[in-house]
């Protein structure tokens, strides 16, 4: 049995994130989502800005580099000009919910069928760690140097607890890939989010609770330690929605 | 030709690209173009277009990208305000080498400014109007007519040259009402295999991107493009020239100042005043060539504009500053009249002998 076997939807480019970053977990999870529902060849990938826009050089599909937040409006066109193709956007949290607010929550409003994957680290990695819209109360960056004081700039914001409220959204699944039973839950609902546009059924958005070992001054191992105190108690992993369920089961 | 119509330039507008065989809008509303938005959403439903109202000009181009990556004929429409949001957008086009038409129907600015006609995005639509090396086609249409012609047109030349093109009409361009013949227009063949069609496993991802952190690479991405430039500088000026055969005066207006400024040479001629005019139809690229003509046989220029002197940059650049070139204007909405044009005209005769 081949234990590790790279998957077909990722290229031979080497991955340049920093070691112990959580992105490049993200990533295989995600192309064996697109490997095991047998859709490469129709993917559409919107790459975002943030570590993460070189995605267009790792995933085997067709990409398109969006501008700083608008990865889902730019999927919205994708999408509406070839409802055939599997679209998905792969955003941070300051990508995501800071600069592209407005897209992201209109089109999860609109119901639009595209698959979001929200890589949340907390910080804005990849121009050097400054405070994200996700950051922690008292959280350190080189923006919110004395920690993140909330009275002055207030709360981290829950992605997934605010898109929930939203009829159009159609499944809002928080997970983690800090150990491997994470790492189970995120592939099973990573798949679903693939598999729900595959099907026709609407929006779906899995956020990934992820580390930035570099910017957060911490090794590998204490990234993930760090995640697990602090993270995840902020952040709780679950489903916040699935309308679809409700609808299957109707 | 089919039989004429009454028409609004907005919706002369919407129908024509519909004919040109767009089917993708998306559009954020604003005075004065929201018809285009409204006949949009009539229209693209009953012939499987799509319409979409985005949630703001920055969603509806990045839209408009998406599905111009997407391979698809594809626009949007807005007035001053909102195309200074859709810049961005615009950049990141011209960086992608995506085709797509933009329709700004001006409004008065700077700022929320107000909703009457104006020419004052020429800066913006002719420089750019985003950050980073690039250019915009910029067509500008004088009748309701040249609204629907310059669509089809616009949609080809883009698609020819992997470009934005930005249909730069005015308020009085998109609410007036004026007899309008509409013919189906095929798209011109060019290649588009380049758009992402999904790989279907049989060739390599196509990668739609505007990022190049070598600077060696992204200099050589823009020398490319700016060699695809020249060439639609030197094949795609526009112009029509009135009455300027014998003409010793000219004077220089697009848009509604050249509906405004024919009327004044009209009258400057009956008063003996050998005047005519040049009215560019490609605003970028600006018609050097008929201006640098015109400079060997007049005495003098006037640029006709609703701003505070725009083009009048391009005219002096255009004639190498070999003749003078004076300034008729108004701004915020006001139109100038033709008594103030003529008036306009025949000073710069005076001055000019
Ligand atoms: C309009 C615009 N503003 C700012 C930037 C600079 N910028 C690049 S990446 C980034 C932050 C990205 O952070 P995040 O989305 O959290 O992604 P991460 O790097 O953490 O994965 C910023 C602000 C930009 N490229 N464009
Ligand atoms: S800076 Fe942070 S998010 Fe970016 S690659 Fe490094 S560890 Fe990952
Ligand atoms: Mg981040």
């Amino acid at each position: 049995m081949i234990v590790f076997d790279k998957p077909k939807a990722l290229t031979d480019a080497p991955l340049h994130y920093c070691p112990g970053c959580t992105h490049g977990i993200i990533h295989r999870l995600v192309a064996e989502a697109i490997d095991s529902l047998g859709i490469a060849g129709d993917t559409i990938g919107v790459a975002s800005v943030g570590c993460s826009v070189f995605t267009y050089n790792y995933f085997n599909v067709d990409m398109v580099q969006a501008a700083h937040g608008r990865a889902p409006a730019v999927a919205t066109g994708v999408k509406r000009a070839d409802p055939s193709k599997i679209v998905f956007t792969y955003q941070g949290d300051g990508d995501l919910a800071s600069i592209g607010m407005a897209e992201t929550v209109h089109s999860a409003a609109r119901g639009e069928n595209i698959t979001v994957i929200f890589v949340n680290n907390a910080i804005y990695g990849m121009t050097g760690g400054q405070m994200a819209p996700t950051s922690l109360p008292g959280q350190v960056t080189q923006t919110s140097p004395y920690g993140r004081d909330t009275n002055t700039v207030g709360f981290p914001v829950k992605v997934c607890e605010l898109l929930s409220t939203l009829d159009g959204a159609g499944y809002i699944e928080r997970v983690a890939v800090n150990n491997v039973k994470n790492v189970k839950a995120a592939k099973k609902a990573i798949e679903k989010a693939f598999r729900n546009q595959v099907e026709g059924k609407g929006f779906s958005l899995i956020e990934v609770v992820s580390t930035c070992p570099t910017n957060w001054g911490k090794t590998p191992q204490g990234a993930l330690e760090w995640l697990e105190e602090n993270m995840l108690p902020y952040y709780p992993l679950g489903v916040y929605k699935d309308k679809f369920a409700k609808e299957e089961a109707k | 030709m089919a039989d004429k119509i009454l028409m609004k330039g907005n919706e002369a507008l919407a129908e024509a690209a519909i004919m040109a065989g767009c089917r993708h809008y998306f559009g954020y509303p604003i005075t004065p173009q929201t018809e285009v938005a409204a006949y949009m959403a009539k229209r693209m439903p009953k012939i499987g277009g799509v319409f979409l109202q985005a949630e703001s000009e920055i969603a509806a181009i990045n839209m408009v990208i998406g599905a111009a990556a997407a391979g698809k004929r594809a626009m949007t429409s807005s007035s001053s305000p909102g195309i200074s949001l859709k810049s961005e957008g615009i950049s990141y086009m011209a960086g992608c080498d995506l085709p797509a038409l933009i329709v700004n129907v001006q409004r008065g600015g700077p700022g929320l400014g107000g909703i009457q006609p104006s020419q004052s995005d020429y800066f913006q639509a002719t420089c750019g109007g985003g950050h980073g090396d690039f250019h915009l086609l910029v067509l500008a249409p004088s009748s309701v007519q040249e609204m629907a012609d310059l669509v089809a047109k616009g949609f080809d030349l883009a698609e020819k040259y992997r470009m934005p093109c930005m249909l730069l009409a005015d308020g009085t361009m998109g609410q007036m009402m004026e007899p309008v013949s509409l013919t189906e227009t095929k798209p011109e063949a060019h290649d588009k295999s380049w758009a992402l069609t999904g790989t279907k496993g049989e060739r390599r991802p196509n990668i739609i991107n505007s990022l190049a952190l070598q600077p060696q690479e992204l200099e050589k991405w823009n020398e490319d493009r700016f060699a695809r430039y020249a060439v639609v500088q030197e094949n795609e000026q526009m112009a029509e020239c009135y009455m300027m055969d014998d003409a010793e005066y000219c004077v220089v207006a697009f848009g509604i100042a050249a509906r405004v400024s024919q009327n004044a040479v009209d009258a400057a001629r009956a008063k003996g005043i050998k005047v005519g005019m040049i009215r560019p139809i490609t605003l970028w690229p600006f018609p050097e060539k008929v201006l640098k003509a015109a400079a060997d046989k007049c005495k003098a220029f006037l640029s006709v504009e609703l701003n505070m002197g725009q083009m009048i940059k391009d005219v002096k650049l255009a004639i190498d500053c070999k003749k003078p070139v004076g300034l008729c204007c108004r701004t915020g909405g006001m139109i100038p009249s033709p008594e103030e044009v003529l008036a306009a005209i025949e000073k710069m005769q005076k001055e000019g002998n």
